[in-house]
């Protein structure tokens, strides 16, 4: 138990499907990771990979169509998963709360800012309402929105979009959670507003040390913000590793075409090299490595088999058989 | 006039005032602010700023899609529009004896003979696509406006000519916008905009909407087509990078106003405005090394309202080298050798 009590979440192969009226659709297939306290862990992946479906699941928000189908997710030991609803409705803001891509949307237009942010601290706290709205200004200091007293009574559309995702993290925050989900919590503003609210989000792991899962397809506030890196293609996690792992040694041909295909500082007057074909259709998911469709080294294999996870080096796992091929003739090698 | 030649496009002075109602009064929001550039044959210009600096009003205007309030633009040699107003060498409106503007020769001319040579591409794939034509129809429209064949065989040839530029099948053509994916929606699009031969392209975040891995396809296609047909791009997008990597030159802008124009690599290397700095270090490069090295400056506040536009410089409210100077007064671009522009009082 002592080894296992590292980790304040684990997630193990974790399935969540959606029943549509043109099938089951498996959005998640089979997904395991480890998050350690005061840790940043980041799920990369485009769009229809899966990635705020893990989120959601360990959250239990998905749509009414959805539903984990198996897996584990524990939390300090337990497993979540089995909790009924008054067990989660503890567990959301209280131990494990989450930030969404758009502020626009995610704030209720109609209820001012102070009383989404103390409808919070009044359903998971006993405090009274004098104190909840001392705790409301002292959480809108900490995010820095200026005026916080006059803020409280101010209306979503009020704000600016730096100013309302600052609201969802400080609405995030009022409890201190354990565990802080971001769902693309920059992509909707402006890079200088998200430079702010990186800068904000680290910050802020310093001082209430919580671990935090950024879901992000941006690669670039990836390698800055985050201590291990997964790659999701197709519900499956194809590639995981510290940042270092991902960025200079890739070893799954997924990665390896999405880093060819970005523009960065040593390819600026170059051909960019794109990944061909078009993202995966979930409803036709191949046999064997979801991304085979796509991929210029496709073997047999390939086609008729999901690749295991291979271990790289201690911090770096892939699941390819590229990288399968090259052990067997490494090993070969050695014998002859 | 040798020196206009050397340029496709001209852009002088260029203003875009849309009127907003506050109670009773009529004021007007300043989108685009007295710009002047100008973009060569064959060249990308790439356009950036933030969300509602005026980037995309500058497209629309620069094609006539809003009428613009003052300047000049002219293209290929040709006044497309002039509003009349002389300037001095120092950028100043020339007043006459009366104390009102000296009114030139006013222009305005009929655009539909210049829409065969000014297109755009728009940045949503899925909304600007007629969902209830077919891809066929939807790329030959152009076509038939200009009345660019003279039977049914040539303009099925033409339409099929571009599906196979832009990367489509010919058994694509029958079909209807939402069955394909966001990259062929947005290479439907670009065949739409080169049906009629253009020379300018106007691209408004032809990538944004895109998946990662999908968006070098594009961005590849654009200079693959830049190549063959020599067409010229004003490139508007908000991926620093991306503008960095497609383009020749790069014209930053701030709530209106045209900070910094240079030559893309020497614009990232040698950034001159604070604003174009703070720009490009707020940037997360997908290269952990630097990412751990490199210094976010960070800017203090948002961005302030256009109705609400403080006096001389705009940025001077977030700017950490502010002046008296900048609040008196607005800086006008000046060259800093090799044609690199920069608008600053202090740098």
């Amino acid at each position: 138990m002592g080894e296992e009590n590292k980790y304040i979440l684990e997630v193990k192969d974790l399935h969540t499907s959606f029943f549509t009226e043109n099938g089951e659709v498996q959005a998640v297939n089979g997904i395991s990771f480890t998050l350690e306290q005061g840790k940043t862990l980041g799920i990369v992946g485009e769009s229809g990979s899966g990635k705020s479906v893990t989120a959601y699941s360990i959250m239990q928000i998905l749509a009414e169509t959805g539903k984990i189908t198996g897996g584990e997710v524990r939390f300090h030991g337990e497993d979540i998963t089995k909790w009924n609803r008054l067990q989660m409705q503890k567990f959301r803001g209280e131990k494990c709360s989450i930030i969404f891509q758009d502020p626009m949307t995610s704030l209720n237009p109609v209820f001012t800012v102070g009383s989404q942010l103390m409808e919070a601290i009044l359903l998971h706290t006993d405090k009274d309402k004098k104190q909840a709205r001392e705790r409301a200004i002292e959480i809108l200091t900490l995010v820095g929105v200026n005026e916080p007293e006059s803020r409280l009574k101010q209306y979503p559309h009020e704000l600016s979009g730096g100013m309302r995702q600052r609201v969802m993290i400080a609405m995030a925050l009022v409890c201190e959670p354990d565990i802080l989900i971001a769902d693309e919590p920059t992509t909707a503003l402006d890079v200088t507003i998200q430079a702010q609210i990186l800068e904000l989000m680290q910050e802020l792991q310093k001082k209430l040390g919580m671990a935090i899962i950024m879901v992000t397809h941006d690669l670039g506030v990836i390698a800055s913000m985050c201590d291990e890196i997964l790659v999701m293609y197709g519900g499956r996690v194809c590639e995981r590793g510290t940042a270092d792992d991902i960025f200079y040694a890739p070893a799954h041909e997924y990665t390896k075409g999405l880093l060819r295909s970005i523009p960065k500082a040593d390819n600026m007057n170059e051909k960019l090299v794109p990944i061909g074909g078009t993202p995966i259709n979930l409803l036709q998911m191949p046999a064997g490595c979801a991304f085979c469709p796509r991929c210029d080294a496709a073997m047999k294999i390939c086609l008729r088999e999901k690749p295991e996870e291979l271990r790289v080096s201690d911090t770096h796992l892939a699941s390819c058989w590229m990288n399968i091929k090259e052990l067997y003739k490494a090993q070969e090698g050695e014998r002859s | 006039m040798s020196e206009n030649e050397k340029y496709l496009l001209k852009v002088n002075h260029l203003k875009q005032y849309f009127p907003v109602r506050q109670g009773f009064k009529t004021i007007p929001l300043k989108a685009v602010d007295d710009i002047s550039f100008a973009v060569k044959p064959g060249e990308t210009l790439g356009l950036v700023g933030e969300s509602g600096c005026g980037k995309t009003t500058v497209g629309r205007t620069l094609l006539r899609l809003y009428q613009p309030t003052a300047g000049r633009i002219e293209f290929d040699g040709e006044v497309l529009f002039d509003s009349g107003e002389q300037y001095d060498e120092k950028g100043k409106i020339v007043l006459g004896a009366d104390g009102k503007p000296v009114i030139g020769t006013k222009v305005d001319v009929n655009m539909l003979p210049y829409r065969k040579q000014m297109q755009m591409v728009f940045q949503d794939p899925y909304s600007s696509l007629n969902p209830r034509m077919t891809v066929e129809d939807i790329i030959g429209e152009p076509l038939d406006v200009h009345g660019l064949y003279s039977n049914r065989n040539e303009r099925r040839e033409k339409i099929l000519g571009l599906m196979e530029l832009v990367g489509l099948n010919a058994e694509h053509a029958m079909r209807y916008a939402h069955e394909f994916s966001g990259g062929q929606r947005q290479r439907i699009g670009i065949a739409r905009a080169l049906a009629v031969n253009p020379k300018f392209i106007v691209c408004d975040e032809p990538v944004s909407a895109l998946d990662v891995s999908i968006q070098a396809q594009v961005v590849n296609m654009f200079e693959e087509l830049q190549e063959k047909l020599g067409v010229a791009y004003l490139f508007i997008a908000h991926d620093l990078l991306i503008v960095h990597h497609i383009s020749d030159r790069i014209a930053v802008m701030y709530l209106g106003k045209m900070m910094e124009l240079a030559d893309a690599d020497e614009l990232n290397a040698n950034p001159m405005h604070p604003y174009t700095l703070s720009l490009l270090s707020a940037v997360p490069i997908p290269d952990p090394e630097t990412a751990r090295k490199s210094k976010r400056i960070i800017l203090e506040g948002d961005v302030p309202s256009p109705l609400k536009m403080p006096t001389g410089c705009p940025f001077r409210t977030r700017c950490q080298y502010a002046t008296e100077q900048c609040a008196a007064e607005m800086p006008q671009l000046t060259d800093r050798g090799n044609g690199h522009m920069v608008a600053c009082w202090n740098k």
